[in-house]
């Protein structure tokens, strides 16, 4: 991977939502860079924050929820402090999404078409309505859907090419950074495959930049460069993706990797780990996971460890490592 | 007493398409869908037997005709040797107690008024096996072999109040306070997250060697079966098209489609760049399914024949292991 740069630099970021039995701290002091060119998956369990991070990303947090700290520079400018209408020409132009669930998110009663040259025309006014609907069929030939199909209504069409129609928004505008969050986990796992190919080759075709949010260990593993690993609202660990899966240094994704079910005939034994994720309205002082940490030591109870290593080299949080640094 | 606690037997279960009244009158075809559509195997005392396929397999209707939560359209079901299909439904209570079911979301499982004992031991007093203390006497013991503990405090707890994990463990309680023979799992696990999900295997795992269960394990997830499954059927659309022990299955599977199903799924290990053989497009709509062998659409193998003719299941070799595929025997390797 060339470093081109970096893109977004998220600092510090601290995200909450109240709720009637305390406040939840979802996002807790998270420090996050992502250059250029590059597909960060972004993994951990439900509840970890790593959907709330990535709607961060783009202002989508809504009450209860709320951005209480931290900075988010996007190309040098500070996301928190844009205007909304300034946000408003951010979203889908310059970052775009791409939601779990294609049904949802695509208008019933608006052709498959339609949606292009709506997303093209809101961004960019001097488009004319027939140059956007050319746009939109150039586009689709490399997302493996037919143009005829550009006529269809969402429910007309499977739901993987539904969501190959959601990525294909993402991708209309060249936005700079696209968020995928858990682009694959409502297809069958065929679709899921077919959908991965086309992601892998579109990454190489437009050059993108991703933030791939997915609980999915073997996702990650197929599309990402670089891993962070999240839980209970902290970042635990950052490498390169084959670094991490061969050197992971925090025992927790020590223990998420030996932890993922394969189809590796040679693997019958699969490790458990005990316990489950912290209430995080009153998370545990010190480390977030030592009391389901194997190695924990008497300094993990009390403090909680910083993040340590370089930025963009391998970073963990764990104290079994100051002295590593 | 016959080594199969089950035997399902050309099992038919097609729902009517809905149609507005003014269609209904003016057209006298109605529609079906195709959710089981003639399949047959046996389930056998103490195995792990999985059911997997993609989503409108028809593997859920599967499960749930043979604990009878919907009626077959056709076909016989033998639980024990009592046909389910057909029995009487004040019967069917008696059987229920025997075979119980735990599906994949705990939440919706779970009544959220009741307190999780009261929930767990439900079955006891419908069932008429106990009440009052020992009722609480045997919910509490389920209730600490199942991992829920400390049980007298969880035992007044509403689900909300219960992790998600602890959810799920105390619908396999309720399933197994009644001392069922058969337990039909559909997803158990899917909506658990990772580090949470080898607990609840291994436990449903555990609670098989302790309680002499029999499990029919419903899953899309070849990955979670590996580890729990003896024997395993792939369905496609309605039908079973291979079946097998499970090793056999996944080391050499026969049927083209159970080949792109184990290719298809994502390998934790950012190495091993597989050599992918995707069929196209998705899985086809159920009301109208291809002529032949279902699969042909989407086959890169396919010949003629399998436009015409639909393949049977049929051993292969004198093994334990089925494949219903014209052409097994030539794409072998």
């Amino acid at each position: 991977m060339d470093s081109n740069g970096v893109l977004l630099e998220v600092k510090d970021l601290q995200v909450q939502y109240e709720t009637r039995a305390g406040i939840v701290r979802a996002v807790d002091h998270v420090d996050l860079t992502i250059e250029r060119g590059e597909v960060v998956g972004l993994v951990g369990e439900s509840g970890c924050g790593k959907s709330t991070l990535g709607f961060s990303i783009l202002r989508l947090i809504r009450p209860p929820g709320e951005i209480v700290g931290g900075e988010m520079l996007f190309d040098g400018e500070d996301l928190l402090k844009k205007s909304q209408s300034e946000m408003i020409r951010i979203r889908g132009k310059r970052i775009a999404m791409i939601f779990q669930d294609p049904m949802t998110c695509l208008n019933p009663l608006q052709r498959i078409d339609d949606h292009f040259v709506e997303t093209i025309r809101v961004h960019e006014g001097h488009v004319s309505t027939e140059e956007a609907h050319e746009w939109a069929a150039k586009l689709v030939d490399s997302l493996g859907i037919i143009s005829s199909r550009l006529s269809d209504y969402p429910h007309q069409l499977s739901g993987g090419m539904r969501q190959r129609v959601m990525i294909g928004l993402a991708l209309v505008l060249n936005s700079d950074l696209i968020i995928a969050d858990e682009p694959t986990t409502s297809l069958d796992v065929i679709v899921e495959a077919q959908i991965l190919e086309l992601m892998k080759h579109l990454r190489e075709e437009f050059n993108l930049t991703m933030i791939l949010i997915t609980h999915n260990m073997g996702i990650v593993a197929e599309l990402a460069d670089r891993i962070a690993v999240m839980y209970a609202g902290k970042l635990m660990e950052v490498a390169g993706t084959v670094e991490l899966y061969d050197r992971p240094l925090h025992p927790y994704t020590q223990g998420l990797l030996r932890s993922i079910p394969t189809i590796d005939l040679e693997r019958q034994e699969l490790a458990t780990m005990p316990g489950s994720p912290p209430d995080l309205i009153e998370p545990p002082p010190g480390c977030r996971f030592y009391p389901r940490c194997p190695q924990a030591m008497e300094i993990c109870s009390r403090m909680e460890p910083p993040v340590m290593g370089k930025a963009n080299r391998h970073q963990v949080a764990c104290w079994l490592y100051e002295d590593a640094f | 007493m016959s080594d199969n606690l089950v035997e399902v037997r050309n099992i038919k279960k097609w729902f009517p398409v809905q149609t507005s009244f003014v269609e209904t009158l003016l057209s006298r075809k109605i529609d079906h869908v195709r959710a089981v559509d003639g399949v047959s195997f046996d389930i056998r005392r103490g195995e792990v037997f999985g059911l997997a396929g993609e989503s409108g397999s028809g593997k859920t209707t599967m499960g749930r005709l043979i604990v009878r939560l919907v009626d077959p359209t056709e076909g016989h079901i033998l639980f024990d040797g009592i046909d389910v299909a057909t029995i009487a439904p004040g019967k069917m209570r008696e059987l229920r107690r025997r075979m119980q079911v735990i599906f994949q979301d705990p939440t919706a499982s779970l009544n959220p008024r009741m307190k999780v004992g009261e929930a767990i031991g439900h079955g006891l007093l419908i069932h008429g096996i106990a009440r009052g203390e020992e009722k609480r006497q045997r919910v509490i013991e389920i209730m600490e072999k199942v991992g829920l503990t400390p049980a007298a405090t969880l035992y007044e707890k509403y689900p909300h109040q219960l992790s998600g994990g602890q959810r799920q463990r105390a619908v396999i309680a309720r399933a197994l306070v009644l001392q069922p023979e058969l337990v039909v799992a559909d997803e158990p696990i899917a909506m658990a997250d990772v580090s949470v999900r080898a607990l609840l295997l291994k436990l449903m795992m555990d609670l098989k060697d302790e309680f002499d269960l029999t499990y029919l394990y419903i899953t899309h997830d070849l990955a979670t079966a590996k580890y729990v499954c003896d024997r395993i059927g792939i369905m496609y659309l309605g039908k079973i098209v291979e079946m097998g022990p499970l090793l056999e299955v996944y080391s050499r599977p026969l049927h083209p489609y159970t080949e792109a199903l184990l290719a298809a799924v994502p390998v934790p290990d950012p190495r091993a760049l597989r050599e992918k053989a995707l069929p196209e497009g998705e899985i086809p709509n159920p009301v109208n399914p291809p002529p032949g062998c279902r699969f042909h659409p989407r086959c890169a193998f396919a010949e003629d024949i399998c436009k015409q003719e639909e393949p049977p299941l049929q051993h292969e070799g004198d093994g334990d292991h089925l494949v219903a595929c014209h052409l097994y025997g030539a794409l072998r390797r």
